[in-house]
């Protein structure tokens, strides 16, 4: 076991876990964090998925202690003082999720793809979603809830 | 009278609705929310035939002390069971309280209004409410089956007052899932899985147990079923791992290397000739009225519920008494089979229902739940959190059985279909626990066969009820001069199964939709106008007319395009559903869905969202068991065990969409959950037929079945 400091969702957490702890496993048990989702747990589904330095990371496989002087958001991060973003308001209008287990990650995956690329054409954001997996077949309305925002606010480019 | 079962079986108000005294009321039903929001539509009811404000309405969740027992979430019956329950109780209740105010404030019941539970009344400047009038009473009345209930149309409200609480819970990862479970304290269990499920235990090596035990890890094991627990979570990943690593097993029996598909057709079977939609004890003697002419064999895989979320479950027993909380889709008779099990009465398990992601059928839950239950029962007194892994969830669930299907007609001089015969063979598709039959409750669980003595699963006997599970949609809706139905339950097949979204429904209506295409092609008619000949149901005819007019806009004549149609009515007795479907067919052998209408009849619609969500989900779910899926084995072990080995959709090939619902706001509910998957497997491989003349009558249509068959034609 070795202590050490996160800084996560704007705030620094001490943290005392094995060197090899996924960041997963710090977030929901030491912090209880629990929007991120345990689903494969071999970076195959992007349940976990949260922003490392603005980049879309999936936490499951990536060792807390390894991110140390890193910004780390979470799902439960991305709506700061309790207003949501507007991708979560676009999430929310569309009601763009059935069981809602794989949301934050896709949430999470279209901020990373949004903070790089205000303007993302449709390949760019099926290439962002492409390793998340959803089975209830949310997909389309995901889709749709991703291209209403675009549509509510045109970025200039 | 009514034949609701859940109405006969909880005939009381008091079991489904009662008034808190802070405005608020608290609402049961017995059916649990797997992903597919039945608690938002029956919210909705609630607050159109109560008049009320959403927000006002809490979804209590289901638990075997308080709510209704309805039996199984399963079969799309939710609506017609729970939500036609929902709505006479309501509606007495409001008929009962109507009846107190205009006794209260002396006025006539015709001149009282409600407003958000508040009534008035034009006769008095005087009001009064639910609250004031229930006094947080019970109301110790039946449920008036004939209560007068809001007329569909004038259903609306409630979709503009939704309060959408779960889904903003969902967007900012607030949303508690059973994962999230959180009791202090509380220890993180694995179960630790033998190689394949004919496997026995052996030994575990001693040494490392002790090592463990050292550094707080509980090793836990009963006969042959292993499994681990400790404070922290990575720890008992990882000790589940060494000891897995460590353990001896033996191997009893191994996976016959034969084709699945020679062993539906040449094992051992129990064969019905189905009439109706349901299996009759008929002599199979040869029917001299069918002599086909045609004749083709369709076959699927076994394919799997593949939830993204792994099968998970918290236990804690503590002075004789069990707790239990599963994502379950039936939390009363997993507590029977329990209390069989462990030799407890009834009332000393306590199960309460919790969400897991999208399970879509009988998948690892209920197993899970035992896996808890058992390390619960040899570490007392704290509570037990257990997970399986992705591994555990792809090699150990109830798969859907592979399935063959045999079409076979007559098509007479004048070009007429005059009779056809529909053979089905399939393991069972449902063996979920349920107690007192022959011993089936707690031996389908998967932990009972590893216990010392094990319990062993006898074999299920043919579902003979109305469209049960491998005769589901075995009848077609068409109307042919002869038919010949028949159900094939084939014994001594590899793998255990159980009940997956739409059980034999799916693969039926695929070999139907794709014969009947075959058979359009023979006689040289359009395949639409041959489905619009053969059916006399007008609902029926208006959704295959409705995905026709949209689709028709399409242009599809590209070289490696083309268009498929699908129809089915779920059940013959559900949601009508026709499905259209525009597919590219590229280089590579990759199925492209480019557009995909879908039209829908189901009865009145009450969650407008919901239903869309469900019809689009379902047809993607569907595109994804058509294209993709398929569980592979050798003769010892699982190697579809992770998203890879056993890849599903994905956003690149999910289509546009236009969705239909045809309203019929004066028509019962139909459940809507499974009506689309059928008809999507048909559209595609009649769309994949006209795109590039290959029939594919072998699922899933991959790249490399698709070049195998390209190489046989």
């Amino acid at each position: 076991m070795i202590d050490f400091t996160l800084r996560i969702n704007r705030e620094n957490y001490d943290v005392t876990a094995m060197t090899d702890t996924p960041l997963l496993f710090v977030l929901r048990n030491n912090l209880n964090l629990k929007g991120s989702k345990l689903g494969c747990g071999l970076e195959q589904c992007g349940a976990c998925a949260v922003l490392v330095n603005g980049e879309s990371t999936f936490s499951c496989a990536v060792a807390a202690s390894s991110l140390v002087g890193k910004s780390i958001i979470t799902i439960e991060g991305v709506s700061e003082g309790g207003t949501l973003s507007v991708i979560q308001k676009a999430f929310l209008t569309e009601i763009a999720a059935q069981c809602g287990y794989c949301t934050p990650g896709m949430i999470i995956a279209t901020t990373a793809l949004f903070n790089k690329n205000p303007n993302p054409k449709k390949q760019d954001i099926l290439e962002a979603l492409q390793k998340h997996l959803c089975r209830c077949g949310s997909h389309a309305r995901i889709l749709a809830a991703i291209n209403n925002m675009q549509l509510d606010h045109p970025q200039n480019d | 009278m009514t034949k609701n079962p859940s109405l006969l079986k909880n005939p009381e108000i008091d079991s489904w609705i009662s008034f808190s005294r802070d405005g608020l009321i608290n609402v049961r039903i017995g059916k649990v929310d797997i992903g597919q929001k039945i608690s938002t539509a029956i919210e909705r009811i609630v607050s159109e035939e109560l008049d009320l404000d959403p927000k006002r309405i809490v979804m209590v969740m289901p638990d075997t002390i308080l709510s209704p027992n309805e039996g199984m979430t399963s079969g799309s019956n939710s609506m017609e069971e729970s939500g036609n329950a929902i709505r006479l109780a309501a509606a007495t209740i409001r008929e009962t309280l109507i009846e107190m105010a205009s006794r209260k404030l002396n006025v006539s019941i015709a001149s009282l209004e409600v407003t958000d539970g508040m009534i008035s009344s034009r006769e008095t400047d005087r009001t009064t409410n639910y609250w004031d009038l229930q006094e947080g009473r019970l109301f110790n009345k039946a449920i008036n089956v004939e209560a007068k209930v809001k007329p569909g149309n004038h259903y609306g409200k409630s979709q503009e007052l939704y309060s959408g609480a779960d889904i903003t819970n969902i967007v900012t990862g607030s949303y508690k899932f059973i994962q999230d479970v959180n009791l202090n304290p509380m220890l993180h269990a694995r179960p630790v899985r033998p190689p394949n499920i004919n496997s026995k235990l052996c030994q575990i090596d001693v040494e490392v147990e002790k090592h463990l035990k050292k550094n707080g890890i509980t090793v836990i094991r009963n006969g042959s079923f292993l499994a681990v627990a400790g404070t922290d979570e990575y720890e008992v990943i990882k000790a589940a791992d060494t000891i897995k690593k460590s353990a001896v097993w033996k191997q009893l029996r191994r996976f016959d290397p034969a084709s699945i598909f020679e062993q539906l057709k040449n094992n051992k079977r129990i064969s019905l000739k189905v009439v109706d939609g349901m299996p009759t004890e008929a002599p199979l003697a040869a029917d001299t009225k069918i002599n086909p002419n045609i004749k083709s064999t369709y076959s699927r895989p076994y394919v799997m519920h593949a939830s993204i979320a792994p099968s998970s479950a918290v236990a804690k027993f503590e002075e004789n008494e069990l707790e239990i909380w599963t994502h379950s889709q039936g939390i009363y008779l997993l507590r029977a089979s329990l209390a069989e099990l462990f030799h407890m009465p009834d009332d000393k398990i306590k199960i309460y229902h919790r969400s897991n992601s999208g399970c879509y059928g009988h998948n690892g839950a209920d197993d899970a739940a035992i896996d808890a239950a058992l390390i619960a029962k040899a570490v007392p007194g704290i509570a037990i959190l257990l997970k399986w892994t992705r591994q555990d969830e792809h090699a150990w669930e109830p798969y859907s059985s592979a399935m063959v299907m045999e079409l076979s007609a007559n098509i007479d001089k004048k070009n007429k279909i005059s009779s056809w015969k529909h053979s089905t063979f399939s393991d069972t598709h449902v063996s979920r626990p349920k107690p007192g039959q022959k011993g089936l409750g707690a031996a389908n669980l998967l932990a009972s066969r590893f216990l010392d003595p094990p319990i062993i699963a006898k074999p299920i006997p043919p579902n003979k009820m109305k469209h049960g599970g491998i005769h589901r949609n075995l009848e077609p809706l068409y109307r042919f001069e002869h038919q010949l139905l028949i159900k094939n339950l084939v014994r001594n097949l590899p793998h255990r199964t159980s009940a997956l979204r739409t059980l034999g429904a799916y693969a039926n209506v695929f070999a139907i939709e794709s014969f009947i295409d075959e058979l359009a092609e023979e006689i040289c008619v359009d395949a639409v106008e041959l489905r619009l000949n053969y059916l006399s149901d007008q609902r029926a005819k208006a959704c295959i007319k409705a995905v026709v007019k949209e689709i028709a806009h399409i242009d599809a004549s590209q070289p490696n395009h083309g268009w498929g149609i699908g129809f089915a009515q779920y059940k013959n007795s559900k949601a009508y559903a026709a499905v259209a479907v525009h597919v590219m067919v590229n280089e590579a052998a990759e199925i492209k869905l480019l557009k995909a209408v879908i039209a829908a009849d189901a009865g009145q619609i009450i969650d407008e969202k919901g239903v869309i969500a469900q019809l689009e989900g379902g047809f993607i779910q569907a595109a994804s068991w058509t294209i993709y899926e398929e569980i592979m084995y050798d003769d010892e072990n699982i190697l579809s065990i992770d998203w890879e080995s056993y890849p599903i959709i994905g956003f690149d090939n999910i289509p546009d969409f236009k969705t239909i619902l045809i309203s019929m706001p004066d028509e019962p509910f139909l459940g809507i959950g499974e009506a689309v998957c059928g008809p999507a497997a048909g559209a595609i491989g009649n769309a994949v037929f006209k795109a590039t003349g290959l029939r594919v009558r072998q699922l899933p249509m991959t790249p490399s079945n698709l070049r195998s068959l390209a190489l046989k034609t």
